[in-house]
């Protein structure tokens, strides 16, 4: 099978509007990915699964991913001119990594045998533009994948043919994989507790300490 | 009338059940199989729509296994998820074992020893025949065969969990796979006891195909019933043997040659109905096959280490990546999906689970078929609601 | 005929209800609680603690390193350090757990805490039976109940148990053997300055610009300030000893 940059050029050839880019990896698992602009989702799949050398007609697995905002600050050496003398000085750069919501998809290929393509695709933010083009119409095992990342992300598959929440029921509230869903207090007796169970255990119990009262 | 609460969620009007106006009334029956029932493998639930016995319409209902199990694992090492790995698919605990350690070793580079691989082939290969031997049993309990071919099969089972609890020291909760290796190196005597296990099981599978393979009955109640077509198989991503008796010819083992497969050689049952009868026979003859590697591997184990000598059990942390690895499980394609940032825990977690993809199609194999069917169907696709839910 | 397949299952099924009289592997069922299947020795259920010789007390093997507290997955495992320290089996002053509770029904038996403990402490047993009344405070098993002896571990793990004796025997007649040799080392040195401080009182008025001796290592510390290391030869005076 080709190499993924190939099959990013071969996508910006043929849909020049999908902006393909290829997301690298640095594990030595080697699997990179292909990220698409989002409107032309589901073009691009059609265009992977119909393709006669890729024929992926096979969707092993939809994720979604949480990437809340992240802001690192990096010591890096860089060559200034202090005093009128060129010298290397260490500054502080930060880098920003903006918020966003992720459905990633490993795909293979039934009649080739071949694989993985993994494609991306990424929402504007975490909180209102969280819609993504369904790949069902593509695929149809992403159906119930999809709707669990509805049901665990939030993310609103446009497209879809009947998005429900999956694993969690109908009334439920919150998208509990996010990095910043909070339980709600359900506390049940611990006798071993530990670091934030402990805490937890602490505001109900007077005590706090159960476990040390040997019964 | 019905409560159709459940039926109904405020988004999708398109899953309302419309009444036959010709007829007046509704002559529609909405019936609710489960959680609670003893044949839908599970806590599991099936909102059937009945046109007298014939199922109109059929939406599964899942979540009352839920246990936030790739949550847990974000808050984890990678070493702690390797015990709740067991408890996702818990007839199989040693495929997903190490289904997580090949895609932990993808991504932190780590290469297991030949005799950890050859273990780690002798272990799959008798978990996948304490699966299919459960899959026959229940299948058949299923409709109606009332424990007896069931009892037949466990009573074979019980000596390769007899096996495992003599390797790793619990009968179904292994814990024996590690992060380039395996945990401990078999004990003195195993290989002969698992090759006197192996030598009784051709006659175990004589004794159950002269007990119920020919049975009119069976034949009756499972050919052409339930029939997947070839594209819709390859369509709704059904892995594993619910896939190849539809006639698609797509074995992990063979494609990917993950491990040292590509050492043996063993054929690829495939059906050509996919109908339950062909799932049926497609898992019996695939635990034929098993036995022909399982000796061979048996044969072949070299001596030497188990782990790979770069493994840590403490403080290990993966560099920052990704990976995605998968095998061939009795169940279908497992696999294991982890994003790492560099820290001990990972980032993302995540369990690609065969059953619950492989019930895609559920509601097209259904449609038609009496409510009796839909059971036999559901039991032949072979799921475990701790790997739905996870 | 119809019906064959039936008849044929039928043959089965009586085949098997005949042979369960005479073949033992037909035969199938074990009647429990009167008999019981012996456990593997593999088998594991719930993890206990080990203490060498005869008192739980002083011989118990955890250090209170509280690793297997860590790594436990399901976090059923609590400890509190206790401030007074107690000797090992090889002498050397170690802390002890004040606490140790494990709650057995959150326990999953996974053994991880077997794996990463480094002192040998913490093994699993293979006691199955552990009904109880009390749903929290019955299945939370302390210290004095966990605490077993070896000797207990040696009949449940006959391998095992060997194993970690032969190991901690080993480790222990290493130590032994490193304390000998720096003990010998510490005579020779005390020696070799004693003999030093003769030969420099007798040396002294021809030697005035002798090199200064090197100030004493930590390796010496009764010696006078006169002697190198041990392992180096002294270089200035002649009647000073080679180490061994």
């Amino acid at each position: 099978m080709e190499s993924t940059e190939q099959i990013v050029a071969r996508i910006n050839a043929a849909i020049p509007t999908a902006k393909a880019v290829l997301v690298p990896n640095e594990a030595p698992s080697g699997q990179t990915s292909i990220l698409v602009a989002t409107d032309l989702g589901r073009k691009v799949a059609l265009w992977l699964r119909d393709d006669a050398q890729l024929r992926l007609d096979y969707l092993s697995n939809a994720t979604g991913v949480d990437w809340p905002e992240l802001v690192t600050k990096q010591k890096v050496k860089k060559k200034k001119v202090v005093d009128g003398v060129e010298k290397e000085v260490e500054e502080v750069v930060e880098s920003r990594r903006p918020p966003y919501l992720e459905a990633v998809y490993h795909l293979y290929s039934m009649e080739l045998k071949h694989g993985p393509v993994v494609l991306r695709l990424r929402t504007g933010n975490r909180s209102d533009a969280v819609t993504l083009p369904s790949l069902t119409p593509v695929w149809r095992g992403a159906e119930l994948q999809e709707r669990e990342i509805y049901d665990l992300y939030g993310i609103q598959f446009e497209g879809h043919p009947d998005l429900r929440r999956l694993l969690m029921w109908e009334e439920f509230v919150d998208h509990p994989m996010r990095k910043d869903y909070v339980e709600p207090d359900d506390y049940e007796y611990e006798p071993t507790p530990h670091d934030e169970v402990l805490t937890k255990a602490k505001t109900h119990y007077e005590m706090g300490q159960p476990a040390a009262s040997p019964k | 009338m019905h409560d159709t609460r459940h039926l109904d969620s405020q988004a999708q009007p398109s899953y309302r059940v419309e009444s036959r106006g010709h007829h007046g009334a509704s002559d529609l029956l909405e019936v609710s199989m489960g959680p609670q029932h003893p044949s839908t493998h599970g806590v599991f639930r099936m909102d059937v729509v009945l046109d007298g016995e014939r199922v109109v319409k059929l939406k599964p209902v899942f979540g009352y296994l839920h246990r936030n199990h790739e949550k847990i694992a974000e808050n984890t090492t990678y070493l702690a998820s390797m015990p709740y790995t067991d408890r996702l698919d818990y007839l199989c605990s040693l495929t997903n074992n190490w289904a997580y350690a090949l895609a932990v070793e993808k991504l932190a580079g780590l290469q297991p020893p030949e005799r950890a691989e050859y273990i780690r082939v002798i272990t799959a290969e008798l978990t996948r025949l304490t699966n299919h031997i459960c899959l026959i049993g229940f299948l058949l309990q299923d409709m109606g065969a009332s424990g007896t071919p069931l009892m037949y099969a466990f009573r074979e089972r019980e000596n390769i969990l007899d096996l495992f609890e003599s390797l790793t020291g619990a009968r179904m909760m292994c814990n024996y796979m590690r992060f380039g290796g395996c945990r401990v190196d078999l004990p003195p005597g195993w290989l002969e006891q698992t090759s006197q296990v192996l030598d009784r099981f051709p006659k175990f599978l004589e004794e159950f195909d002269r007990l119920i393979s020919g049975n009119e009955i069976l034949i009756a109640r499972t050919q052409g019933v339930g029939v997947l077509p070839r594209d819709l198989a390859i369509q709704s991503s059904a892995t594993g043997p619910v896939l190849r008796a539809s006639g698609v010819n797509y074995d992990i083992r063979k494609v990917d040659k993950y491990g040292i497969y590509d050492r043996f050689s063993f054929r690829v049952p495939l059906g050509e109905h996919g109908d339950v009868y062909d799932r049926y026979m497609v898992r019996v003859l695939e635990m034929h096959e098993s036995l022909g590697i399982l000796k061979k591997a048996i044969q072949d184990i070299p001596p030497g280490p188990i782990v790979d000598p770069k493994a840590k059990i403490r403080g290990f942390r993966p560099k920052a990546g990704e990976a995605y690895g998968r095998i061939e499980g009795p169940k279908g394609e497992l696999g294991f999906y982890l994003i790492s940032d560099g820290s001990p825990n990972p980032y993302r977690y995540r369990v690609r689970p065969p059953s619950l993809i492989n019930l895609t199609a559920l509601e097209d194999m259904c449609l038609g078929q009496t409510i009796a069917d839909a059971v036999i169907i559901l039991g032949s696709i072979d799921i475990v609601l701790g790997e739905v839910d996870r | 005929m119809l019906g064959t397949g039936l008849i044929k299952g039928m043959a089965e099924t009586a085949r098997n209800f005949a042979g369960s009289f005479f073949q033992e592997d037909r035969l199938t069922t074990v009647q429990y609680p009167e008999e019981r299947i012996p456990t593997k020795e593999a088998a594991r259920s719930f993890p206990f603690l080990v203490f060498d010789g005869d008192d739980a007390a002083k011989g118990l093997r955890c250090v209170s390193c509280q690793i297997c507290e860590k790594e436990c997955p399901p976090q059923c495992i609590y400890i509190v350090k206790d401030t007074t320290k107690k000797p090992d089996y090889m002498g050397k002053l170690q802390f002890q757990p004040k606490i140790f509770d494990i709650d057995v029904s959150v326990c999953m038996s996974c053994q991880i805490c077997v794996e990463v403990c480094p002192f040998d402490a913490i093994k699993m047993n293979v006691e199955y039976e552990m009904s109880r009344f009390g749903r929290f405070e019955d299945l939370l098993i302390h210290k004095q109940q966990l605490a077993k002896p070896n000797e207990y571990f040696h009949k449940i793990h006959p391998t095992d148990a060997a194993e970690v004796d032969a190991r901690l025997a080993a480790e222990k007649l290493k130590a032994e053997a490193k304390a000998k040799a720096d003990a010998e080392a510490k005579v020779k040195a005390a020696a070799a300055a004693a003999a030093a401080a003769a030969a420099a009182a007798t040396a002294t008025p021809a030697t005035g610009a002798a090199p200064k001796p090197k100030p004493a290592t930590p390796a010496a510390p009764a010696a006078p300030a006169s002697v190198d290391q041990p392992a180096k030869p002294a270089v200035t005076t002649p009647p000073a000893p080679s180490t061994p």
